[in-house]
Parts: C-alpha cells; structure tokens; sequence
C-alpha cells in the first residue's frame, strides 16, 4: 500500500462503507426519518434548504474566522507584552487562566446580555474569542521564552536590543509553538460560535447552530443533520488550513513539519 | 626582543555561583595579543565560565580583567561554541549575516563580507542551505564564519569540535590554524582534548577543578603552520606528556 495514496483512500472507503451501511439498516427496519434519516434524505435536505444553510454557514464561518484572528493578534500580543515584562506577566496571567477554566456556556448568558439581544453577533464573536485566546497565549508564551541561550548569548553579545532579539530570535523560535497553538484555537473558535449561538437561540443567531436548535424544535432531524454534517466540514476545513500553513511554513528547518527519507 | 602587549590581563578572577560551587577561584594569566592560546582542563574546572567572563556575558565575583592593549573590551568579539548554535530558520548566509545585521549594516552592503567569510571556512556553494541541511562540520564552519564575519581581534572558542568526529576536527583544527595564521586575531580555546590544545596552539593554559584554578602555563614553541610532521613528531608527543601530567598533579591535589 503506498503511503499518501492509501491515507486518502482508506479513511474514503471506510466512509463510503459507514454511509452506504447506514442507508441499508434505516431502510431495512424502517426507522422514522424523525429519529434517524438515510443519508440521501439528509442529502436531500441539504439541497432543498441549500439557501439557507448556505447564509447560515457563512455566518458561522465569518464569526469563527473573525474570533480566531482577533484571538491570534490578541493572543500573540499578550504574550509579547508578558515576554517584555515580568511584573505584568506575573499580575495577569492568573486573570487570563481564570478566563480559560470558566466554561464559556456559564458565562454566556451574561455576554449577552450585556452585549444586547440586537447585536447578538458581536457577543457570539466574543465568547468564541474567549476559547480561542488562550491556547495562543499560552503556546506563545512558552514559545518566546524557548529560543536557544547560546543564541541569546550571541544576541547579547553583538550588543542587539530587546525589539532585535524579539523579532530575530524570540518570535521565529516561538513560530512552532504558536502555530500548535493556533491548531487548537481554530478548532476552539468554532466551538465557541456553536456553543454561544445555543445559548442566545431563539431566532436572535442566525448561524449554523441556531439551524440545529430551530430544526430541532421542528422535528426536521434530516435537516438537523444537514446543518451537522456542514458544521463537521466547517471543522475538518479549517484544521487542514492551519496543517497546510504549518507545513508551508516550518518546512525548511522544524522537525515537525519535514519529510523523512528514511 | 620585546616583551608583547597583553590583550588580555586577568588578576586573581573568582566567581562562586548561587549554590555555593567555587567555579573559579582566584585565576591569574595574561594573554597576548594576536597569541593562541588553549584552556585545557576536565569538566567542571570553570573553564567555559572563565572564557564568559572573558566576553563580558557574566561578570566576576572577584578580581579584575583589564585590556592593555586596546584599553577596553573589543567592541567586536567572535564567539563559538560547542554546538553550532545557528538559527535553524534560517539561510547560511542570513546565518553569518546576523552580527552585521545586529550592528545594523544592510544586507547589501554586508553581503560581500558574508560572502567573504563563507568562503573562507570553503562553504561559498553552500549559502542557500538550511542548517538541517549541512552535516555536523559543515554547521561548526557555518558557525566560524559567522563569528569572524565582523573580523573581530578576539575569538573566543568553547569546545567548538568536541562533537565532531576525529577526522572533522583535525581537519577543523587546520583550517582554525590557516584562518589564525592568515588574520592573527587573538584566539582563545577551550577544549578538554589534550591532544587538540597541544596541536593548536602557542600557550596551553592547564585548568585544574575545585576550585578552578590555572594549574601549569606550557609553552609549545613549534612553529607555524603545523600539519602531519608536527602531529607525529617527538616534541608533540612530549609536550602532550607534559600536559596530560600537569593535568593529573591538579586531580591527585
């Protein structure tokens, strides 16, 4: 079996297999399409309400994508600051982990009532930026503080200043860590979207998991899982995005990221 | 004959290190200028943190390194060390650009200076390589490149071969000898091969451990440019008796 084929072709035929499987049981025994759908009714579903799935995809998408930038910039940013200053480290960093512990469902609710039911979007992107922040911080934070000591003796003596050493040395030896990071985080953001539109519900969200919720209450579980499989896709796209800007990224010079011959 | 100006003078250096380990204690020499000298000694004689202090990346505890020849420290030092210690994210060249970078030189004009010193340690095909890319000497060259790209008076060496194979380093410790010879910056060696400090230089400075101290100043007067006949001469095998007898006079202390 050779390699790269069979890693797309083998999860493919499994899948085929599952799906192909399922429509067979669903028809054999007759199960409502309230409780469990075939898979070409699912489909069916999503062509019919394509529309609509699609603007409310688009929404998801935006929100994710709008929370996991603002977590990169802020996340990078902080743990910049941190590197440049002990005492600020030392004073928020507690604050930032508190952030992190508290499940973002209990804190919704308040998110959004602050935020106000009329602009719900905004507390939707700014629980899911909560989530995606801290991996960031914290694989930065490591990050800055991993470069070589040899390399910062050598910074040190060719007399370099703190803005040389951060942006020669520290933050391209943090690269791999942040990119860790940002693999957690994109996955992150997207749960964060999910979990804050559930919370706002009642037709205030317009995104793919306000779909589930109402789709739900009408009992269109063929549609519920219409809005589920383009949620998993979402999820799978933006993990093999980040994988694609790793490899292109590391390539030269991290081992992570290197083709071994042997 | 006159007697050559130091470049370096340390008197009675002490440093002790926050668990109470005595690294050096009390070290007196005087290093010419343009000399070579090695520090040979086993692990723990507090040669590395003698040789930092000598770049001013830590500071004494005790004692005072004064520079009679130039006054002051040199602004430009070249320094090496054991690993190749190179970004591994970047290009050979931007690897020995990094010191002119740093001292804020553009990239053009820096450009025939890194050329320069590539190919002087012969790696001028070789610029465009990631480290991973070079073989363990290659890096170490990578490395000498980019310490004499600034074309420091002082070179500074921390066991720079000692995890290169046999054959490497001998052939390193040539090229080393045909760079000092042709440039005379002041080099000094760090190196725990009795054989490697003796073939290398014109002083071996024999450290001893507990506190760390110089236990015997030897002199090697053959001349320059040495090779195969010095390697396998009587003086050579002599001269490393000597060494290797100051060094077990030090551990029986």
């Amino acid at each position: 079996m050779n390699s790269r084929f069979a890693r797309i072709l083998v999860p493919l035929l499994v899948g085929i297999a599952f799906l192909a499987l399922w429509e067979g049981l669903v028809r054999a025994s007759g199960v409502k399409p309230f409780v469990l759908p075939a898979p070409t009714v699912i489909a069916e579903s999503l062509v019919q309400n394509f529309a609509s799935l699609m603007a409310s995809l688009w929404v998801t998408f935006r929100v994710t994508l709008a929370a996991f930038l603002l977590a990169v910039v802020g996340g990078v940013g902080l743990a910049i600051v941190f590197s440049q200053n002990r005492l600020i480290e030392t004073a928020l960093f507690p604050y930032a982990v508190a952030l992190q512990v508290t499940p973002v469902i209990s804190i919704a609710p308040l998110i959004i009532i602050w935020v106000g039911y009329d602009r719900v979007e905004i507390a939707v992107l700014i629980l899911a930026w909560i989530v995606a922040f801290f991996p960031i911080l914290s694989n930065t934070t490591l990050g800055l503080r991993s470069a070589d000591h040899n390399l910062r003796d050598l910074f040190r003596l060719y007399g370099a200043n703190r803005r040389q050493v951060l942006t020669e040395l520290q933050l391209p030896a943090a690269l791999p860590y942040i990119l860790a990071g940002m693999k957690i985080s994109g996955g992150l953001a997207l749960i964060g979207a999910v979990v804050a539109e559930f919370v706002a519900g009642s037709g205030a969200a317009t995104g793919l998991a306000w779909r589930i919720v109402e789709a739900g209450n009408r009992l269109d579980i063929p549609r519920m899982f219409a809005a589920l499989f383009l949620l998993s896709t979402l999820g799978i796209c933006i993990f093999f995005a980040l994988t694609f800007l790793e490899r292109r990224l590391l390539r030269h010079w991290h081992e992570s990221a290197m083709r071994r011959e042997i | 004959m006159t007697e050559p100006v130091a470049l370096i003078e340390l008197a009675g250096i002490g440093k002790t290190y926050a668990n109470g380990t005595v690294a050096l204690g009390g070290v007196d020499a005087a290093i010419r200028e343009g000399g070579l000298v090695s520090l040979v000694g086993p692990s723990g004689c507090g040669k590395s943190t003698l040789l930092r202090i000598v770049a001013g990346l830590i500071a004494p505890d005790r004692g005072a390194i004064s520079w009679p020849a130039s006054g002051a420290r040199p602004s430009d030092i070249g320094f090496v060390f054991q690993d190749a210690t190179l970004m591994p994210w970047a290009r050979v060249t931007e690897n020995v650009y990094l010191p002119l970078k740093l001292q804020g030189i553009a990239q053009d004009k820096a450009m025939p200076r890194v050329r320069d010193a590539l190919a002087r340690v012969g790696l001028a095909e070789f610029s465009d390589a990631f480290p991973r890319e070079l073989s363990g000497g290659m890096k170490m060259r990578v490395s000498i490149a980019r310490a004499l790209v600034t074309e420091p008076p002082l070179l500074l060496m921390d066991e720079p071969f000692a995890a290169l194979d046999e054959f490497t380093r001998e052939k390193l410790d040539d090229d080393l000898l045909g760079l000092w010879l042709a440039h005379r910056f002041t080099t000094v060696f760090v190196t725990h091969s009795i054989y490697e400090s003796v073939y290398l230089s014109e002083r071996v400075l024999v450290m001893g451990a507990r506190p760390g101290r110089i236990l015997a100043d030897i002199a090697i007067d053959a001349p320059f440019p040495r090779g195969r006949t010095f390697r396998e001469s009587q003086a050579y095998v002599e001269t490393c008796a000597k060494v290797s007898a100051a060094l077990r006079e030090g551990a029986a202390i």
